[in-house]
């Protein structure tokens, strides 16, 4: 691999904006935010493939568009499949000579329900193939474009319209998928984890992503304050809170070699700093009713699978 | 014809000949995924990519659906394509089918004809290319081997073309037409590089008033594949109906510039008639089995019965004005569908045959014959049963049963 992209804040702040303002997206919307970062971290020439979303909704109604860099969308479930014929196009087109550009980066990006969901398989056979791109699943946890619908990536406990807390549920019954480590387990090149808030981890993981050979795939927590009933002005404090509590940890990948990120080997070395997940579940309407007296063993329940989620992480990094 | 360049004499099959029909039609992408008749196709191609006589990326993808999408995402990025299918796998594809129209993608696919289950049924018929006749696709039916290989090369130049802009399928008979070895006449690779030649692109107009090429191009970004709501929505759709209109014209011209060159014809390309000029009783049909029409039609005309064919090679776009003018002067015509349109009162064949002739001053009588479904066999007797059913039609002045069953278990 390359050695590390070194930047300034002044250097991302200088760098041309690929994602524009004027989309649609929601106030609060943590996922337009990343789009904004993720763009910043581009090497160069730069073809976006996105996966039906609210991104893609959001941001090229037309006649208008947001993206300042070639983009296609064809579905829902095939932005990996997308990847990997401009992949393919892109090498024969370079060897007949047919393009100019010695070096073109592509990026997918789908939400959860486009990865964890619909998307993964064409995102595993891509992968498996071994294609050159970057894939970004920036994860709200559940359908919010359709209207906050449950997803392989929705959390135990959070109340969504097909999963609504009740009289007797508690909201979604089930664990959010490890997609990360389902990723890490194709013996990929580059998996990595990010969060909103900590943006130089995330625009450095996304540059390493798009400067590795082959396949890279990059997991960004991004608050939806309508899916989660959250502050719209907390988003980013959200993002960070997760990476407090250890519920979303930090981490990268390299070739199956797991790295605690160092906003999360802060807890890993003073465990008394990691905070309890209620602190976190308490700023979502989606998780009220988990302190109500009847839900709140659930609240138990995911501080119990977090500590268990995280220790795993631990040991995987050698931590 | 005279002036017809010098070919090479190859046995293929079918399958074989539309495989090597795209292996010298300088094809930059092939993804496909194997499905039963088609097999032989991406495993021919995937031959030519591993011993470097072809120089395209090839992606073996892990369903159709990826397949087609990497198809048409590799077109937007300005590679030709090509992807093969059949029955299931086409199905599996129908989302993308309509997406890669709407994203005016000119991706050629091959679609070794079979039936859609259930019950689970791997032979010929047309159940999953007509399933897909409103997917804005552009269709050719072939009859034998050569046609598939000529229909082949001629699919891209259409595609490709400016006016058309919209994916093309050759649909060959399963089984019947893809593993039937046949004599088929193959150019060289130097002509027929020279005729498909290099990919063009449609300039469009940016927000800046730039004319760009339609494309995923760096220098020139676009958004391609985008939402388009109420206001607009409307307005793309009847653009691609323009691109099919359009097709009708090119597909002739294409057409008729590769018979220049081979001497080979099939009609005008767009329907192929067969002893029409004087027939008092026609069959009208797609694929292979108009090979076999063609002899009784031939054992017929000795004993002095006025019998004609009508072979529809393009079925979209529907050329009505030709099959109108075709059949306009028969009295009794019977329309062969090799697929169902359940509960449509007949089959789509025998629809769209009937509504070409509304607009004539004539109106044959017409007769649905429902045929071959999962592969079954159809004979020159039951042919000649077919014309004999006409006959009586002419007789009797009337139409007995409008809708009819061949070879099918009482």
């Amino acid at each position: 691999m390359q050695t590390e992209w070194k930047f300034t804040a002044k250097d991302i702040a200088e760098k041309p904006e690929l994602f524009m303002s004027g989309h649609r997206a929601c106030a609060g919307c943590g996922p337009a935010v990343v789009m904004r970062l993720i763009m910043k971290a581009v090497r160069g020439p730069t073809i976006v493939t996105n996966a039906t979303g609210c991104m893609e909704v959001a941001s090229s109604i037309y006649p208008y568009t947001s993206w300042a860099t070639p983009w296609l969308h064809t579905a829902f479930e095939n932005v990996a499949a997308n990847a990997s014929g401009i992949d393919a196009a892109l090498k024969i087109l370079k060897k007949k000579k047919r393009i100019k550009q010695e070096q073109v980066d592509i990026i997918a990006i789908a939400g959860d329900g486009g990865t964890y969901d619909i998307g993964i398989q064409a995102l595993s056979g891509a992968v498996e193939r071994g294609h050159d791109f970057l894939y970004i699943l920036y994860d709200n946890e559940a359908y919010m474009n359709t209207g906050i619908q449950r997803s392989g990536g929705t959390p135990l406990g959070a109340s969504t319209t097909t999963s609504p807390a009740g009289k007797v549920l508690p909201g979604k019954l089930e664990q959010k998928k490890p997609i990360a480590d389902i990723m890490v387990a194709h013996d990929m090149p580059y998996v990595a984890t990010a969060s909103l808030y900590y943006w130089r981890d995330l625009i450095t993981k996304v540059r390493k992503g798009i400067e590795v050979n082959g396949p890279a795939f990059l997991h960004v927590f991004a608050p939806c304050p309508r899916g989660w009933r959250s502050d719209p002005a907390k988003s980013v404090e959200l993002s960070r809170l997760a990476v407090e509590t250890c519920i979303f940890p930090l981490w990268e990948a390299s070739n199956g070699v797991y790295q605690l990120s160092t906003l999360s080997k802060i807890y890993a070395l003073n465990p008394q700093k990691k905070k309890p997940v209620k602190e976190y579940l308490q700023t979502q309407g989606r998780f009220r009713h988990l302190f109500t007296p009847q839900f709140e063993k659930v609240a138990d329940e995911i501080q119990r699978v977090t500590d268990e989620r995280w220790q795993r992480v631990l040991k995987k990094c050698g931590m | 014809m005279k002036n017809a360049v010098k070919q090479e004499i190859m046995a293929l099959n079918g399958d074989e000949a539309v495989a090597y029909a795209a292996k010298q039609s300088d094809v930059d992408v092939v993804a496909a995924y194997p499905i039963t008749p088609q097999t032989i196709m991406v495993e021919k191609f995937s031959e030519y990519v591993a011993n470097g006589e072809v120089e395209t990326e090839f992606v073996c993808t892990e369903s159709e659906h990826s397949a087609l999408t990497a198809c048409l995402a590799a077109s937007a990025t300005g590679a030709r394509t090509f992807t093969a299918s059949a029955s299931a796998g086409l199905a599996l594809m129908h989302e993308i089918l309509f997406v890669t129209s709407g994203c005016r993608a000119p991706v050629v696919m091959a679609i070794a004809n079979r039936a859609l289950s259930a019950p689970l049924n791997i032979h010929g018929d047309h159940s999953d290319t007509m399933t897909e006749r409103d997917s804005g696709w552009i269709q050719i039916y072939v009859e034998n081997a050569q046609e598939a290989y000529d229909s082949v090369i001629q699919a891209f130049r259409i595609a490709e073309n400016l006016q058309v802009l919209l994916p093309v399928i050759v649909g060959l008979d399963g089984f019947t037409l893809s593993h039937t070895l046949e004599n088929v006449s193959v150019l060289s690779d130097e002509i027929v590089k020279k005729f498909v030649g290099v990919r063009q692109f449609l300039k469009v107009m940016t927000h800046e008033g730039k004319m760009v090429p339609f494309k995923l191009d760096p220098e020139n970004p676009m958004t391609m594949g985008p939402v388009a709501l109420q206001n607009y929505y409307f307005e793309f759709k009847r653009q691609q109906e323009e691109g099919m209109k359009n097709a009708l014209k090119i597909i002739q011209e294409v057409h008729d510039e590769y018979a220049r060159e081979t001497g080979r014809t099939y009609g005008n390309g767009i329907v192929d008639a067969y002893r029409l000029e004087d027939a008092e009783i026609a069959i009208a049909c797609i694929g292979s089995t108009a090979g076999t029409i063609k002899t009784v039609v031939d054992d017929l005309r000795a004993e002095g019965v006025k019998a004609g064919l009508l072979r529809i090679r393009t079925f979209r776009p529907l050329p009505t004005e030709e099959i109108a003018e075709a059949l306009g002067n028969v009295k009794a015509v019977a329309v062969m569908d090799k697929s169902m349109s359940f509960g449509g009162n007949g089959g789509p064949v025998y629809h769209e045959v009937r509504h070409a002739l509304y607009d004539t001053n004539k109106h044959p009588y017409t007769l649905n014959y429902i045929y071959g479904l999962g592969g079954r066999d159809i004979s020159p007797t039951q042919i000649r049963a077919i014309y004999g059913d006409l006959q009586k039609t002419l007789q009797a002045k009337r139409v007995e049963n409008p809708i009819n069953y061949v070879g099918l278990r009482d």
